[in-house]
């Protein structure tokens, strides 16, 4: 297409499109870094949208957002600030106001600024002015007028007419960015495959904004975000949920078993749910039970009938799950418990991010009641940790809890698609012929794993279940028997040690400050501390994926830092616990619980403060 | 017959532990010689329970058994039997268990009409807890928890089970052995969701409840057992019956009022409207005799065939056959 002057060549770059919930904002996002991702660039995405599937329209709890970071460099977050703010209403400023950087990008709906609209979101006359928005550089593109007048001659009827508003906006992004329309129009084309109209009418939308950015000079400068220097390879964009969805099935492939997942919808964990229903191509049995504790007993059941158990929920569902998750310690079951993090407690903030349910997964049981925890931290190692929860649920025998959280769920990257091939086989131990009499709990002396013989298996018929047992599988009350009992189960989870990674440290070995962090938070985590590596401060980080057990070396790595930071989003979870589990040490902390991720800013003034006080 | 079992082949090594002269040892012995009928390879067989005294029955089965926890015992038979169908699947379960904590799932299992076996003790209170009333406690009973008498409802279990769908239905009491090892025998060989009810004995906390229908001095003349194809007759010597009278059934003695055998109704288990049934099933003493026998048995679909055939059908013409293939659908990328 045409040739463009001021162009601007940047390292990365971060967009936001928001709106209200109805204006497709998500999608627009998407069908962005979907075209960036062909592209060759590396990003992060991440949506942002109210708990009501339509809040009040116009107003400030109805805005839903997406924000894509794409670099030509390696991209660890959606980013804090955006570059760029598409905002389809008066609402969306309002919202965004203090996310955008200094000097920003700001397209706006001039259509869609009325009187009404402005007030409702809180505004008084003029939302630029009044955020003290002037000096940036601001676009007012008349959009609603400009879907009626490219379609007017179309015979849609306005509704439909203005629901094409977000293309339009994006044919301008396109533009601004030097993107190319085909991948977009491709997916009219299949999504509107028996409504070639609506297809059309979105492709001509989406074409009218592309020229229109071409045509006002205002636009300029424009962008250019060379492709990544990313491992020569496959890649695909996934989110968190899907990605977790896929680990299953390829740790069922692995160890050769068909999935059973129990499951009761729940946000923001329902993804995992719906992906596994689909995978019925690949076996998948898929259970949507009548409430959350019967997702984790069908599956239960279905684990002591020899499939890969899978329940996946969130924090509230997983309280209720708490007495059947105590039943699959007891049973020396293999399952894996996803918990999907959303801001608590009770209903919370269903639709927001939180890391406050470690606690839970460590402790919330009855009894002493111990089970493998791991967590994962990017939307794409979603996949290798849920593969690793299934692998060592079942070559353990051992329930897993595999803690996620809603910004890894939704938030999307691109993804170097690894080959079944190299996956390490996974090996249950299923009892053998040599082991008649079957005793349900003998165990083996490496691992403490007891084995498992399944209904249908002749000669091996036993009895298991949530009373205490001696080994032969007999009801026993006897004190010691409970005791010995007891510190084997406990046994058994420790010595998961022995087949998990030790920690790594990013950057040096020793130094001033060890920012240490879990699961979700990584991103931000990585990108604060490897910039002040490049301020030249002696800082490291290391980010835990295996909670319980900790790896071996946690006391090697941290005996070598003057001070060790914890950075959760919560009010100090995992400090706590690691004030349990390495009382040597002294932890400071870094919290946040506004239901958001960190920002990188957040991380590195504490930092540098911290580092002053040396 | 393949497999030649006598009741002895399903008796564990455990010590039966129940009170002496509780209903649960009759119901034990009833089912252990059903299995011996059924033709079913032992490792086939799968006992799962809930909580509560009669939850503890896998453990005197020699057959593959779960003692879960209390009222999940529907869920995760549920999940058993759908993850293989192959299996003989049963669930052992009380008033307390099933219809209170485990309501939920139990309605939600018939729903579903996933074949498993449910056998229900209805002892009208719970035992293990020492004597607080049930949700079949007779209103007004005085318990532990209800020292003044109750003031709820009960549920019927018939009425429950129809109400949520349920294709087979069918009472028997403990104490009569040749009976209960029918009825098994039959919900064993239904496909979908089939519910005993038991009405057992609690020797301890609620002993004689159902004495006044089930007492050897009165129960031919207050129980009527139901075949299939043949009139409802009841009474000693065969003097009763019931006829449809208007909508409402009605107890008539044969041989007054010029009745014979052939104005009687006649009991159709198989039909799907459940009008008849679910009148039958919710008799009480002393207005009518109370109903054994299956009272319902309509054959449909089950929930765990359906998920397989439809497994089956999607992978034929799939085009992901393994993981390798879904890792490459859709929108990938190449970078060299």
């Amino acid at each position: 297409m045409s040739k463009k002057s001021g162009v601007i060549e940047r390292e990365e770059v971060v967009i936001r499109f928001s709106g209200d919930s109805g204006d497709g904002m998500q999608l627009t996002g998407t069908l962005f870094s979907d075209t960036a991702a062909l592209f060759g660039n590396d990003l992060s995405t991440f949506p942002d949208y109210p708990a009501e599937i339509r809040a009040p329209q116009g107003t400030v709890g109805g805005v839903s957002g997406f924000q894509v970071h794409l670099g030509h460099s390696e991209i660890n977050t959606p980013g804090d600030y955006s570059d760029v703010l598409v905002a389809m209403n008066p609402a969306a400023i309002k919202a965004n106001a203090k996310w955008i950087k200094t000097g920003g990008t700001i397209i706006y709906d001039e259509g869609n600024f009325t009187e009404k609209n402005i007030e409702k979101a809180g505004y008084e006359k003029d939302p630029i002015k009044e955020e003290k928005l002037d000096s940036y550089n601001i676009i007012a593109a008349p959009i609603s007028s400009m879907v009626k007048e490219a379609l007017k001659d179309f015979g849609l009827d306005p509704k439909s007419v203005l629901r094409t508003k977000n293309m339009f906006a994006l044919g301008m992004v396109y533009w601004l960015f030097d993107r190319k329309l085909d991948y977009t129009e491709d997916y009219f084309e299949k999504k509107f495959k028996n409504k070639p109209g609506m297809a059309e009418a979105n492709k001509i939308a989406l074409r009218a904004g592309y020229y229109y950015a071409e045509t006002i000079e205002a636009l300029s400068p424009t962008y250019k975000i060379l492709p990544a220097q990313i491992a020569k390879g496959t890649y695909r964009n996934i989110c968190g949920n899907t990605a977790t969805a896929w680990g299953f099935v390829a740790a069922a492939e692995k160890a050769g078993l068909k999935i059973f997942i129990g499951s009761y919808p729940i946000t923001p964990a329902t993804g995992i749910l719906e992906e596994l229903a689909a995978r019925k191509d690949l076996g998948v049995i898929s259970f949507q039970a009548e409430d959350e504790i019967a997702g984790i007993c069908t599956s239960l059941g279905a684990s002591f009938a020899g499939k890969l158990a899978i329940t996946s929920t969130s924090g509230p569902g997983m309280a209720l799950k708490s007495e059947a998750i105590g039943l699959a310690v007891m049973a020396e079951l293999p399952i894996v418990i996803v918990n999907v993090q959303r801001g608590g407690p009770s209903t919370g903030l269903p639709t927001k991010t939180e890391q406050a349910d470690l606690m839970q997964a460590l402790f919330g049981r009855n009894g002493e009641c111990p089970a493998v925890v791991i967590a994962s931290s990017t939307p794409s190692d979603c996949f290798h940790f849920a593969f690793e929860a299934a692998r060592i649920a079942l070559e353990h025998m051992t329930p897993v809890l595999l803690l996620s959280d809603s910004y890894l769920a939704n938030g999307t990257e691109p993804w170097r698609i690894p080959k079944m091939k190299d996956l390490p086989k996974i090996n249950p131990p299923f009892a053998d012929r040599n082991e008649i009499p079957f005793l349900p709990y003998k165990r083996d002396n490496e691992r403490l794993a007891r084995s498992w013989a399944v209904p249908g298996t002749p000669g091996m018929e036993h009895r298991i279940g949530g009373l205490e047992k001696t080994e032969k599988g007999t009801v026993s009350y006897v004190p010691e028997n409970h005791e010995l009992m007891v510190k084997l189960r406990a046994e058994k989870i420790e010595r998961v040690v022995n087949e998990i990674p030790d920690l790594v440290v990013q950057g040096v070995d020793s130094g001033d400050i060890l920012v240490v962090g879990w699961g979700g938070s990584y991103g931000y985590l990585i990108t604060a501390v490897r910039e002040l590596q490049a301020a030249g401060h002696k800082i490291s980080l290391v980010n835990f994926n295996y909670i319980y057990p900790l790896p071996k070396n946690v006391k090697d790595v941290f005996r070598r830092f003057n001070k060790i930071v914890v950075c959760e989003l919560n009010l100090g979870q995992f400090a706590d616990y690691l004030r349990i589990k390495h009382q040597e040490f002294t932890y400071e902390q870094i919290n946040k619980v506004q239901g958001i991720p960190f920002t990188i800013n957040d991380i590195k003034d504490k930092c540098i403060k911290m580092l002053g006080d040396e | 017959m393949v497999n030649k079992y006598t009741p002895k082949d399903f008796k564990s090594d455990q010590e039966v532990r129940w009170c002496p002269g509780c209903g649960d040892h009759a119901v034990l012995n009833s089912v252990q010689k059903a299995l011996v009928e059924l033709g079913i390879p032992k490792e086939q067989f799968t006992f799962i329970s809930g909580i509560g005294c009669s939850s503890r029955f896998p453990y005197y089965m020699d057959t593959y058994g779960f003692h879960s926890i209390h009222g999940r015992a529907s869920a995760i038979a549920s999940g058993v039997k759908t993850a293989n169908p192959e299996l003989s699947v049963w669930q052992i379960t009380g008033d307390g268990d099933a219809l209170a904590i485990g309501g939920n799932h139990f309605i939600h299992a018939i729903r579903r009409n996933i074949d498993i076996n449910i056998i229900l003790f209805n002892n009208e209170i719970y035992g293990l807890t020492k004597g607080q009333y049930s949700p079949t406690s007779t209103k007004g009973l005085v318990t532990k928890t209800s020292p003044f008498g109750t003031v709820e409802e009960p549920f019927s279990v018939g009425e429950l089970v129809i109400g949520a769908k349920g294709k087979f239905f069918a009472r028997t009491i403990d104490t009569n052995l040749a009976l209960s090892t029918q009825i098994y025998i039959e919900a064993a060989k239904h496909k979908g969701t089939s519910v005993i009810e038991v009405l057992q004995n609690c020797v301890i906390f609620n002993d004689g409840i159902h004495d006044t229908i089930a007492d050897k001095e009165v129960r031919d003349d207050r129980t009527l057992i139901l075949k299939h194809g043949q009139p409802m007759i009841f009474g000693k010597g065969n003097d009763k019956g019931l006829i449809l009278d208007g909508l409402k059934l009605k107890v008539v003695k044969l041989g007054e009022n010029s009745i014979t055998e052939k104005n009687l109704l006649v009991h159709d288990a198989l039909e799907a409207n459940p009008g008849i049934q679910y009148m039958l099933a919710n008799m009480k003493y002393p207005e009518y005799p109370v109903a054994l026998g299956v009272i319902r048995s309509v054959p449909g679909p089950t929930y765990e065939r359906s998920v397989e055939e439809q497994i089956s059908e999607i992978q034929k013409t799939a085009k992901i056959k393994c993981m390798d293939d879904l890792l490459m659908s859709g929108s990938v990328w190449e970078v060299e």
